[in-house]
């Protein structure tokens, strides 16, 4: 652990690593930006900017249609970035990397496809209590229209997921397990090799929702076992409005199409319509070209820092931030699970959320504040909202001091 | 006292600040001297929802002027609520639809009332003048 005061070793070169973000330098509110909402969105390096102002400059043409050069070399580099993704997580196949925009989508997708093949009236879909809502109101709808039946894991007081609940809630009514790698309001990392093989012992296919886990840990969903894994682009430093679904083989193949339109189809005549092999047949419509080529650049500049030395250097502000915060007394940490990513979440006695987030923007600090789109963990713990600092390997020791000073001032205007 | 005269007043008030931290000290005061209101007028037919923070407003039409009270959870939030309460309230229903509330800009809070911002304090306004309206087809 790394003594107060002391700078934070790291293999990083945050302070180099910190110039190939632009905003980092930019002012709120006339002081310097301190941007702990990462979480929510990441700041992008300058290789995607680039990556993505190129594209419309120089290689705009639409992909998989023209006969034209621009278009079949623009195909040929969206293909690229598909193939570095299926690289990045393994996946044993190109075509079970689908381009969607995001994570909400790719479980939309998943929810709807899948369910329409597989889940019938009194079925069971297990998710868990610490799910982002855009991994409850998908199933919660299939549950629905199917007359199917939502089950909940619950979680500990710390914020874990309780595995032995969880097994006694498999059943051979359950038809797929949805939960989330990392708790975007809690930060836990959840133990999903071990959720995949109980959910597989059930014979159960699994999605994980990866939204918060790809920026943080190497996902092998080979190793892993993992059925379907999705996560959107820009919480991985890539643009926004590109995101996607990892699915094997075996059930994309057999997963009717979630939209459907141009792009999709080999053959349509008004009487029936053959649809596209993989990846195509879930890609309806012109994609996001240059959102998938920047997160394909995104990925490769992470690799560039590693994620292992990403980790060990976000896991330092973690534990430093832990401390620095528990030392605020009326403050209470919302989410103490022993696997952690740099996510805190926190209360303080007697004040709104909202109105320490009002004060630290004034401050030029970023955070964000309110239920995160999880309110079922606002309802375990009987809270209307948490303040939630989130941290990047370009974050660094010297803001959080900054912050915690003006938390500290906060707490004395508010109180 | 008309509506433009208690803006400018407020306006007065807030042009005595030169930084941002005093201003919202005083915004902060102002909503912790905010009479609250009490619990079984906050109920939900009361409630303005926005994402984060609550409002509650309530109305009366008393000798032809429009009495408001209001409360919110977040003081700050507490604070504009107080402003708004303190402009509009003893009013006429017209005077209270024609108002502006340009102060809100002069005093430099502007981005409170955007509509991104999740405090509920524009459904707020929207509300009072609904409110207002409502007293003055109840009059005709
Ligand atoms: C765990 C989790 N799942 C899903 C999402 C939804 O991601 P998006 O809005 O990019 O589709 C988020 C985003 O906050 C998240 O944190």
């Amino acid at each position: 652990m790394t003594a107060p005061g002391a700078t934070l070793k790291s293999s990083l070169d945050i302070k180099k690593i910190r110039e190939d973000f632009p905003i980092l330098s930019s002012e709120v509110n006339g002081k310097p930006l301190i941007y702990f909402d990462s979480a929510s969105t990441a700041q992008k390096p300058k290789v995607v900017i680039d990556s993505v102002s190129n594209f419309y400059k120089y290689q705009n043409a639409n992909v998989h249609r023209g006969v034209h050069t621009l278009s079949q070399e623009i195909t040929v580099a969206y293909e690229k970035a598909r193939v570095t993704i299926q690289h990045h997580l393994n996946a044993a196949h190109p075509h079970e990397i689908i381009f969607t925009k995001g994570a909400t989508e790719s479980i939309n997708l998943v929810a709807h496809s899948f369910g329409k093949k597989y889940i019938q009236e009194g079925d069971e879909i297990i998710i868990s209590e610490m799910e982002h809502h855009s991994n409850i109101l998908p199933w919660q709808q299939v549950c629905e229209e199917k007359g199917a039946i939502l089950k909940v894991i619950p979680m500990n007081e710390a914020g874990e997921l309780m595995l032995d609940e969880f097994e006694k809630l498999l059943s051979p009514k359950t038809k797929i397990v949805a939960v989330n790698h990392i708790s975007n309001t809690l930060g836990t990392i959840n133990p999903i090799k071990a959720i995949i093989e109980l959910a597989h012992r059930n014979h159960t296919p699994i999605l994980i929702d990866g939204a918060q886990a790809v920026s943080h840990t190497l996902v092998d969903v080979q190793s892993l076992d993992a059925d379907f894994y999705c996560f959107s682009g820009h919480k991985l430093f890539g643009p926004t409005g590109v995101g996607v679904l990892y699915g094997k083989e075996k059930y994309l193949n057999e997963m009717p199409p979630y939209q459907v339109g141009g792009g999709t189809i080999k053959t349509v005549t008004f009487k029936k319509t053959e649809y596209a092999d993989l990846p195509l047949k879930f890609e309806a419509g012109t994609p996001h070209i240059a959102g998938g080529i920047g997160l394909a650049e995104a990925i490769k500049y992470v690799n560039l820092l590693g994620l292992e030395n990403i980790a060990a250097y976000e896991n330092s502000l973690l534990e430093y931030a832990t401390i620095e915060l528990n030392k605020i007394e009326e403050l209470r940490i919302i989410g103490n699970a022993k696997n952690k990513t740099s996510v805190i979440s926190f209360v303080v006695e007697g004040l709104h959320p909202f109105d320490i987030g009002t004060i630290l923007d004034q401050l030029g600090i970023a955070v964000r504040t309110g239920h995160h789109c999880t309110q079922p963990i606002m309802q375990h713990y009987g809270i209307q909202g948490t303040v939630r600092v989130s941290f990047a390997f370009y974050n660094t020791k010297d803001e959080i001091d900054t912050f915690i000073k003006g938390l500290e001032r906060a707490i004395k205007m508010l109180k | 006292m008309s509506i433009e005269e208690k803006e400018n007043e407020i306006i007065e008030e807030f042009a005595m600040f030169d930084d941002w931290a005093d201003k919202y000290e005083y915004l902060i005061d102002l909503g912790k001297s905010l009479p609250k209101l009490d619990d079984n007028n906050k109920t939900d037919d009361k409630l303005i929802k926005g994402c984060q923070s609550k409002v509650w407003m309530h109305s009366e039409l008393i000798d032809g002027k429009v009495i408001y009270t209001a409360d919110s959870d977040a003081i700050i939030t507490k604070g504009m609520v107080a402003l708004m309460v303190r402009v509009l309230s003893n009013q006429s229903p017209d005077e209270v639809i024609d108002s502006k509330l340009d102060f809100v800009e002069k005093i430099g809070l502007t981005k409170h009332l955007s509509p991104t911002r999740s405090n509920g304090l524009l459904s707020m306004i929207k509300q009072m003048k609904l409110d207002a309206l409502a007293y003055k087809q109840l009059k005709s």
